[in-house]
């Protein structure tokens, strides 16, 4: 039997461990309440200013008189989240295929490792690298008319960035595809090549899917990468040679600068972190009920 | 071969022909990154390696003279952040790892921290930013202190330390509890002395890992409203300070070319931290799957 001290023990102990756990969960109502709470400064019964930030094309807190569309920041998010995705989506899908079906486990067990270094790189190198590589010697040949800070360049890094996270996921997926499904295929005489495309892929399907989406959340939130490469001029276009402003960015920008709390400027941070957060938790969400999904279907 | 309409054809070596073809653009596309990874290596020792040297250490940031520039204020405001934050995050993470899979019942309770966890994981690092210049800076009057940013990145990697620490835990075979409580041990005494030590290696691949985000993270200090431009080293976690993400991000931001290299010798410096601690995460797992006993 335990003493006294032991039991007190024992659940002093307990009652410690779950506090550290309760800590996530108060971490998160932080964020929520600190970005509701500060927006509702911002808005303070001003439906007209909600109005503007929710459908408003230009984006100028700072100026003389001063525009809130929060928009630009949003099309320019996507702009680069999207090219992001062109750029990891086939390469991190053929490096999860080549992973699990096609490379010898030697190759495998080299391959991902230096995948995972790319994810541990810290992004404001993969800024300094768009900035002096990526644009100069290598958009600027092709494309003469690029800006100097401009989307392209940035959603070549930011994809380069989120392969990791979509091929590791993707692998995952791919490998948690049963072997009898492939066995009964190649029982009907079909490649590997069929066996893959036609067999594997579409079972472990809402497992890429999933891999795609928690990817784009990531190029969502991106932020020192976009900050240095994409430029400070939010605008409404879809064209990736000119300079954008990102919701990131626009919050690095602000930052920089002396921000008084109470000021406009202070507030605009949180009105765009509570824009951002929505829109990657949103994400997020989708991903994972899409991830249950596939994992229901095979147990 | 003449085959009547409708019938397969198996036509198989056009097949397997395609299916050669698609294997290398495969294996080639997957090796993008790697090169990408040369490339950018390559690229940032050209243009850093001269101006790195021990003098780059072990001065301050100069705005006016480029060449007598150092990040001595940065490197040591990254050794403090890394302080604060392996203290904080560490015991936290881990206790609430042990509590999620040793100590809660499976319910209502665990299910909810355990979806708030994974959500959590997905939050932009910027907006982590935002929470701590809210309830660190301003809320609790850290100032733009080591402290507070210290606070800020220690609640930016707890979900990764949790999760990691999650999965060494539940990796423990259930027989090992069951000995120690045969012998009477108590759930605390068997996660002690048993089940924590077993999941070690584990563990520490995931704080290594976590340890490597927090050292290159720059926007949660920038929202913070950390200095980019500090002559002086941090005396106490209430002093002001910048860290090397931070004084490389500064330098990216000024036009003037010396500025650039002087940006890829702070990468240098600040890769030459963190490549050696993802290699030492990757080695720990790799030996301890080779060398686990059960």
């Amino acid at each position: 039997m335990l003493s006294t001290f032991g039991r007190f023990r024992e659940r002093a102990i307990h009652a410690a461990l779950f506090l550290s756990a309760a800590v996530s969960v108060v971490t998160t109502a932080g964020i929520i309440w600190v970005l509701v709470y500060e927006s509702a400064l911002f808005f303070h019964g001003n439906w007209s200013l909600l109005v503007e930030f929710v459908t408003g094309t230009e984006w100028a807190p700072l100026y003389e008189p001063p525009h809130f569309g929060v928009l630009p920041l949003i099309c320019g998010t996507f702009l680069i989240a999207g090219g992001a995705l062109l750029v990891a989506l086939p390469i991190g899908l053929a490096s999860a295929v080549f992973l699990s079906e096609y490379a010898p486990s030697s190759v495998r067990s080299v391959l991902k490792p230096v995948l995972e270094i790319l994810a541990g790189i810290p992004t404001v190198v993969y800024g300094y690298f768009a900035l002096t590589f990526v644009t100069p010697y290598v958009l600027q040949p092709l494309f003469s008319n690029i800006e100097v800070f401009n989307a392209a360049s940035a959603a070549i890094v930011v994809g380069i960035m989120i392969i990791p996270t979509i091929s590791s996921l993707c692998d995952d997926a791919l490998r948690a595809v049963p072997r009898n499904l492939r066995e009964a295929a190649y029982a009907l005489s079909a490649t590997k090549l069929e066996v893959s495309t036609r067999i594997v892929l579409p079972a472990a399907l809402s497992g890429v899917m999933a891999a795609v989406l928690l990817g784009l959340a990531r190029a969502i939130g991106e932020t020192m990468a976009v900050a240095i490469a994409a430029g400070m001029s939010p605008k409404m276009t879809l064209n990736p040679f000119v300079s954008v402003q990102t919701l990131t960015g626009y919050m690095v920008q602000v930052s920089q600068g002396d921000t008084p709390a109470g000021s406009i400027a202070y507030q605009t941070i949180f009105a765009v972190g509570l824009t951002l957060f929505a829109i990657t938790l949103a994400v997020n969400l989708i991903a994972h009920r899409v991830l249950r999904g596939f994992r229901e279907a095979y147990e | 071969m003449t085959v009547a309409p409708g019938l397969f054809v198996p036509r198989l070596r056009h097949r397997r022909r395609i299916g050669t073809i698609v294997a290398t653009a495969c294996a080639v596309l997957s090796l993008i990154g790697v090169m990408f990874l040369g490339v950018l290596l390559v690229r940032i020792g050209k243009e850093g390696w001269s101006w790195l040297t021990t003098a780059f250490l072990t001065n301050f940031p100069s705005v006016l003279s480029p060449e007598l520039a150092g990040i001595k204020s940065a490197l040591w405001g990254t050794i403090w952040l890394t302080l604060i934050t392996v203290s904080v995050s560490v015991p936290i993470g881990v206790a609430a790892a042990v509590y999620l899979e040793e100590f809660a019942r499976p319910g209502r309770v665990r299910w909810f921290i355990h979806i708030n966890i994974s959500n959590l994981a997905g939050v932009p690092s910027i907006v982590y930013g935002i929470l701590g210049l809210a309830v660190f800076v301003r809320w609790m009057h850290l100032g733009r202190s080591v402290l507070a940013g210290g606070l800020t990145l220690s609640l930016l990697v707890l979900p990764v330390v949790i999760i990691a620490s999650r999965e060494a835990l539940s990796a423990v075979p259930k027989s090992i509890r069951l000995a120690a409580y045969a012998l009477g041990a108590t759930r605390w005494q068997t996660v002690r002395s048993h089940v924590l030590p077993a999941a070690l290696p584990g563990i520490m691949t995931g704080v290594i890992l976590a340890l490597s985000r927090a050292i290159g993270e720059a926007s949660p200090l920038l929202i913070l409203g950390a200095l980019t431009y500090v002559a002086f080293v941090p005396q106490s976690p209430w002093d002001p300070f910048t860290a090397i993400p931070l004084q490389v991000y500064d330098w990216i931001d000024r036009p003037q070319p010396e500025f650039h290299h002087l940006a890829a010798a702070g990468i240098i410096v600040l890769l030459g931290i963190l490549l050696p601690m993802n290699a030492l995460a990757i080695g720990v797992r790799a030996w301890h799957q080779r060398k686990k006993a059960w």
